[in-house]
């Protein structure tokens, strides 16, 4: 995929298949360790022992309509091709948890790109799911909760083209003001 | 444009009272994107992008957008699935910003199915 963003968006909308309705997204970036990590955590049906080993198998799915599930097993290449690390862990009936490093300063490292937008998709196409979002760079912290601004806007819907367009401000202008420091 | 903060978000409550009991369900149009890896891989997220940009531009509050897995025609993705109320469902492909304005304003506004973009009808 072009972008990190893109892939963290293909593995949220796994959680999303799962069932799960709370999922937890961390992105750290550490220029002292020279590294990216990016963790899905999802609160969905979890994949069983014996398929855990499978499922970054580009050739294995659970899927009926195709014969491929590809999601995993390009995150999984994505970190590799930056000398980092890849795991999967999870609990039927609890959730999943999907964590990739990738070296920050390799040349074939994908921009983190868009999201903002990637993170706006998810909460309009299922306003149902809450997402908890934390980003840090070099130890500054951004969060954003649905579940807080849900509660905050008392009943309007948070799809709403107003309250997207209020969270990928909040989002973009968080992301700037964490990066800026590290610049100036 | 003017930051929109939370307290602006509110006024809007008022106005949304009734597109809240739509949502939750008696939307009549419905669009399904399609963001299973194919789909966003082919560009998904441009298109939910600009869907969400009419969205906010449209007065009609019966409109539902959700999004969906792979549906197993990969090739044509990015996909997109327009059903109106009573009507047999319509799936798109290879869409992309330009072409998704385009169906919104005229299949999802005014009913008329843009057949050189459609893949297929569902029935």
């Amino acid at each position: 995929m072009r972008e990190l963003s893109l892939h963290i968006m293909d593995i949220i909308e796994n959680g999303i298949g799962a069932g799960a309705d709370l999922i937890h997204l961390s992105i750290e970036e550490d220029h002292k360790k020279n590294l990216i990590r990016v963790t899905v955590t999802d609160n969905g049906q979890g994949i069983p022992e014996a398929l855990l080993e499978k499922v970054t198998d580009p050739f294995f799915t659970t899927r009926t309509t195709r014969r491929v599930g590809l999601g995993l097993s390009l995150f999984r290449e994505a970190s590799r091709r930056c000398e980092g690390d890849f795991s999967i862990e999870s609990r039927e009936g609890e959730g999943t948890k999907v964590e990739a490093t990738f070296r920050l300063d390799h040349i074939d490292l994908a921009p983190m790109g868009d999201i903002e937008g990637a993170m706006t998709s998810l909460i309009m196409g299922s306003a149902d799911v809450d997402f908890v979002y934390s980003h840090h760079v070099d130890g500054r912290p951004f969060h954003l909760d649905t579940r807080s601004i849900k509660k905050e806007l008392e009943g309007v819907p948070i799809n709403h083209p107003k309250v997207l367009q209020y969270i990928s401000e909040t989002i973009r202008e968080g992301l700037a003001e964490i990066r800026r420091k590290r610049n100036a | 444009m003017a930051k929109l903060t939370i307290e602006d978000l509110k006024k809007i409550k008022e106005s949304t009272k009734k597109d809240t009991a739509l949502r939750e369900g008696g939307a009549t149009v419905k669009i399904t994107v399609h963001l299973g890896t194919c789909g966003i891989a082919a560009g998904g997220r441009e298109v939910m992008d600009a869907l969400l940009q009419e969205m906010a531009e449209t007065e009609r509050q019966d409109i539902r957008v959700i999004t969906s897995g792979c549906m197993g025609m990969c090739s044509s993705e990015p996909n997109v699935t327009v059903e109106l109320q009573g009507k047999d469902p319509v799936v798109y492909q290879l869409m992309d910003a330009k072409k998704m304005r385009q169906v919104f304003k005229r299949h999802v506004l005014l009913g008329e199915v843009q057949t050189d973009f459609a893949l297929a009808r569902m029935n």
